[in-house]
């Protein structure tokens, strides 16, 4: 039987090790964070992060994570007393119907964590992996910025 | 439910009995949703323990209607937006408001809303003014009291019980003064966001219920196909799998655990044979097959047909659509329990109230014995899978009476068997008088249905597959003033002489249904291209040609101010080029002007959109940054499908199973700067928002184009490959 070690906590987990994370995640762990939306590694809905680096916990079996830890959103924060990440994203709106934002809040926090003060291309070039269909990428550029001490963009052209 | 107190069950369990019943005869001149549900408690609700609920039959799609409602309640009652509870659509509880849609949660919930919470807190100061012995007028509501100018407090769980909400809104009740809001009008953090952001209990997708098991769906290949062959055994005893459940072509199997229930999907899936499906016309044809279909022509719109044709010079141009889809992040769920006589389904479906009509007539059970209760999934956009998912949660609940049944769509299911927004085409044709204005417009729009949702049972796609199986209703056309394929296709502009028609397309090859905005986005497009392409032969500035033809004072100052905070007419790179249109959604909800500057790639005929900034008047704002997020995130959506979308088919069916098959906007397609200037019009009614920024969008992008590329786009999406061919290169 796998043992994984998620947001700090190692249990013993009662699945395949051909089994995707993401399904042990929410099935397994009951955790609301990680999402399914393609399962194909097209979204990045379900990103998480494995010894600091983002990942698609769709296309991710568990047998390769045995002593590798992982950390979803929730181990960022909770609602109640959400981290600086997440609280730059309530901050700014950063969602409208939310579901791709936990993946988003994981592959920024995976940004940061590399490149503490990044460029408004590094930005955009990290997120690339992630879809958002409401068209809230202005409000989570300004989350991502916020939380990094980033000044908003300058476009000369802009009254 | 928890929270509910006994009264409020109790009155509850009254109001079934009148606003659960079918929608009583509209009054005369109720505001908003009161037409619908005119007695207070329908809205606002205070328990014995003196907790106030606020009730909406709309529901929360990602628009974050319930922060607005909040505020537009906490305002009236004068209490803290935190001290309110609120409950959204749910067939027990709550009124019916039809389906969230059509950007009407403001107008017909807010208002509605507004008018019972006034209500309410005259009831709550008379009945302590009588209490105090003071005037009701030198009382004020606070969170769970009412508090009396020497300092006494009433707390609400207090005089609760002496106040009956049972009653209708009264028609004079007195509505704060809007010059002294405190709560409306101000950016209040959307309240569902904390949860969204920290892996709460959000969707639909999270529910889980003790004793719940997974299922998933095996669709035919293609549209029309049928089940033909199954030997399912070897499936049916896989480990974890409890069964396979077949019902006509409906196939499905149901597993303890939810990957369990993936693998036997696939398992499933290549045990299964069909044959035949409904032929599609191949891509190249799609055009000249819509033009084929039959139609049936309605004049929507005449002006000047007794007066002579004016002279002047007569200019034509065709548009055209393709098939887009909503394209949900996350694919529709559903969760359905049934306990041998009542079903329960949660569902992320836009309408509880038409949906528990279809799941009744599809199970031949009393509507009272179903009850559908809203809960958010991923963005909706209009009619995806949502409805389909919960028709199958509540097939298969039946099925296994006394365990909650989880569906969860795949992506390819959402992507291939969700209700397109159908391909369309328009005509425009104009004399362009002496005096450089319009002298005679002509317009006519060919276009599929753009409603097929329920209450018909057969509009659940599972519904139609079943071995008795219910067919789909005939498609119909939604009239005006809101129209459907025809929304927007009368222009808001002066025209002395005018006709628009609607040629309206029963059946289509593919699925259709309401995508947000409907026809607007197509018809917006169209007009709003024509305007420049006028406005170009005229030798006109196209902002200039614009304000020439508007008279409404509302509009001119959207316009003005989107071109002023652009900077319209200022010199670009080399390159670029600007592109500017405007709307009135549905020529009854909120302003919109767009001007944005993008960037052509000769060699490519890729299309980037750098800055846009749109001016919008809402009516009186409740929450700013709610509004600028839904301008922001139309603008974004409607660049997406504008540049990028269209749903790829072959002779068979659709063949956009996933995101590499039909591409959305990612993040280094996004602009480098959107700005969204509100005007606030204090004291005037909610103009609905979260749909007006499609149209205009779609053809400031076309117009840009021109300005940029000297090339005209007439046809949706505007991709590359057109753009090259266009340019010639």
């Amino acid at each position: 039987m796998p043992t994984l070690t998620v947001n700090g906590r190692t249990q013993a987990v009662a699945a395949e090790p051909e089994t995707p994370l993401l399904y042990v995640l929410r099935d397994e762990w009951g955790l609301n964070g990680a999402k399914f939306g393609c399962g194909l590694g097209q979204c990045g809905a379900c990103t998480v992060e494995v010894e600091g680096r983002a990942i698609l916990s769709c296309l991710t079996p568990i047998g390769v994570l045995e002593g590798r830890p992982v950390t979803t959103v929730e181990g960022l924060g909770s609602p109640e007393n959400p981290g600086p990440l997440q609280a730059a994203f309530i901050a700014e709106n950063a969602a409208q119907c939310g579901y791709c934002i936990a993946g988003m809040i994981m592959r920024a926090h995976a940004l940061l964590r590399s490149v503490p003060h990044p460029s408004e291309a590094e930005i955009r070039a990290a997120l690339r992996f992630n879809l958002c269909r409401c068209g809230t990428h202005m409000r989570i550029l300004a989350a991502v910025r916020r939380a990094a001490g980033l000044e908003p963009p300058t476009t000369g052209a802009t009254p | 439910m928890t929270a509910l107190t006994r009264r409020t069950l109790l009155v509850g369990g009254a109001l079934l009995v009148g606003i659960g019943l079918p929608r009583e005869p509209k009054a005369a001149s109720l505001p908003g949703g009161l037409a619908q549900a005119p007695r207070i408690d329908a809205w606002i609700r205070i328990g014995e323990d003196g907790a106030v609920t606020v009730l909406t039959g709309k529901a929360e799609l990602g628009q974050g209607i319930k922060t607005a409602l909040i505020q537009v309640a906490a305002e009236e009652l004068g209490m803290a937006p935190a001290a309110l509870r609120l409950l959204t659509a749910d067939t027990e509880l709550t009124p019916d408001e039809g389906y969230t849609a059509g950007s009407h949660s403001m107008q017909d919930s807010a208002t509605a809303i507004r008018h019972a919470a006034a209500a309410a807190r005259a009831l709550l100061v008379a009945a302590a003014g009588r209490r105090l012995g003071l005037p009701p007028d030198s009382l004020r509501v606070e969170s769970g009291a009412v508090v009396g100018p020497d300092g006494r407090r009433l707390a609400l769980s207090e005089i609760a019980g002496a106040v009956e909400l049972d009653a209708p809104v009264p028609d004079n009740v007195a509505l704060r003064d809007p010059a002294a809001y405190t709560i409306v009008g101000r950016p209040l953090p959307r309240v569902d966001i904390p949860a969204k952001v920290a892996g709460g209990a959000a969707y639909v997708q999270d529910i889980r219920a003790p004793g719940m098991v997974h299922a998933r769906i095996v669709r035919p290949p293609r549209p029309g196909a049928r089940l033909v062959d199954l030997d399912a055994d070897a499936v049916a005893s896989r480990p974890g799998v409890i069964r396979v459940h077949r019902d006509g072509d409906v196939l499905a199997v149901l597993a303890e655990r939810e990957y369990a229930a993936v693998t036997a999907m696939r398992a499933l899936a290549r045990v299964a044979v069909w044959q035949g499906g409904t032929p599609v016309p191949e891509p190249d044809a799609l055009f000249a097959d819509l033009a084929g279909r039959p139609a049936k022509r309605t004049i929507i719109h005449e002006a000047g047909a007794g007066t002579p044709l004016p002279p002047g010079r007569r200019i034509t141009a065709r548009y055209r659509r393709r098939y887009q889809m909503h394209g949900a992040i996350g694919p529709s769920c559903a969760v359905a329990e049934f306990d041998g006589s009542r079903l329960t389904v949660w569902s992320h479906a836009q309408g509880m109230f038409p949906l528990r009509k279809a799941l009744a007539e599809m199970l031949s059970l009393p509507e009272e014995q179903v009850r559908c209760i809203h809960v958010e999934g991923s963005g909706c956009y209009g009619h995806n899978g949502a409805d389909d998912a919960a028709g199958d949660a509540a097939l298969l609940a039946r099925a296994l009476p006394g365990r909650p049944v989880r569906v969860q769509y795949t992506r390819e299911q959402e992507h291939l068997w969700e209700p397109y927004g159908g391909a369309m085409l328009t005509e425009a044709s104009a004399v362009l008088g002496p005096d450089g204005r319009i002298a005679d417009w002509d317009y006519a729009v060919r276009s599929p249905t753009h409603l097929t949702r329920p209450p018909g049972a057969g509009q659940l796609l599972s519904a139609r597959m079943l071995a008795t199986p219910f067919p789909a209703p005939p498609p119909k056309a939604l009239p005006q003033p809101e129209g459907g394929g025809d929304r927007n296709a009368i222009p808001l502009y002066r025209l002395p002489r005018a006709r628009v028609a609607h040629d309206f397309v029963a059946d289509m090859p593919l699925r259709v249904s309401a995508l947000r905005s409907l026809g607007a986005y197509m018809n917006v497009f169209s007009i709003e291209s024509f305007l420049d392409e006028l406005a170009e032969t005229a030798g006109a500035d196209p902002v200039a040609f614009r304000l020439a033809h508007l008279d409404d004072p509302r509009a001119r100052a959207v316009v003005e101010a989107a071109a002023e905070r652009f900077g319209w007419g200022r010199p670009l790179q080399r390159g670029r080029g600007a592109g500017f249109a405007f709307a009135r959604y549905k020529n009854l909800a909120a302003y919109c002007a767009v001007a944005v500057e993008v960037e052509v790639a000769r060699e490519s005929g890729q299309v980037r959109l750098v800055r846009a900034q749109a001016a919008v008047d809402a009516g009186q704002v409740v929450n700013p940054h709610g509004i600028r997020d839904q301008i922001e995130g139309g603008i974004i959506q409607a660049m997406s499908w504008s540049l990028f979308e269209a749903v790829a088919h072959d002779a068979e069916g659709p063949t956009s199973r996933d995101w590499s098959t039909y591409p959305i906007a990612r993040f280094p397609d996004i602009p480098e700067h959107i700005a969204v200037h509100l005007i606030d019009r204090s004291g005037h009614p909610f103009l609905g928002a979260g749909e007006v920024a499609q149209g205009p969008t779609a053809a400031a992008l076309a117009n840009a184009i021109r300005h940029a590329a000297g090339v005209r786009l007439r046809e949706l999406p505007m991709r590359p490959e057109l753009v090259k061919a266009a340019i010639g290169v």
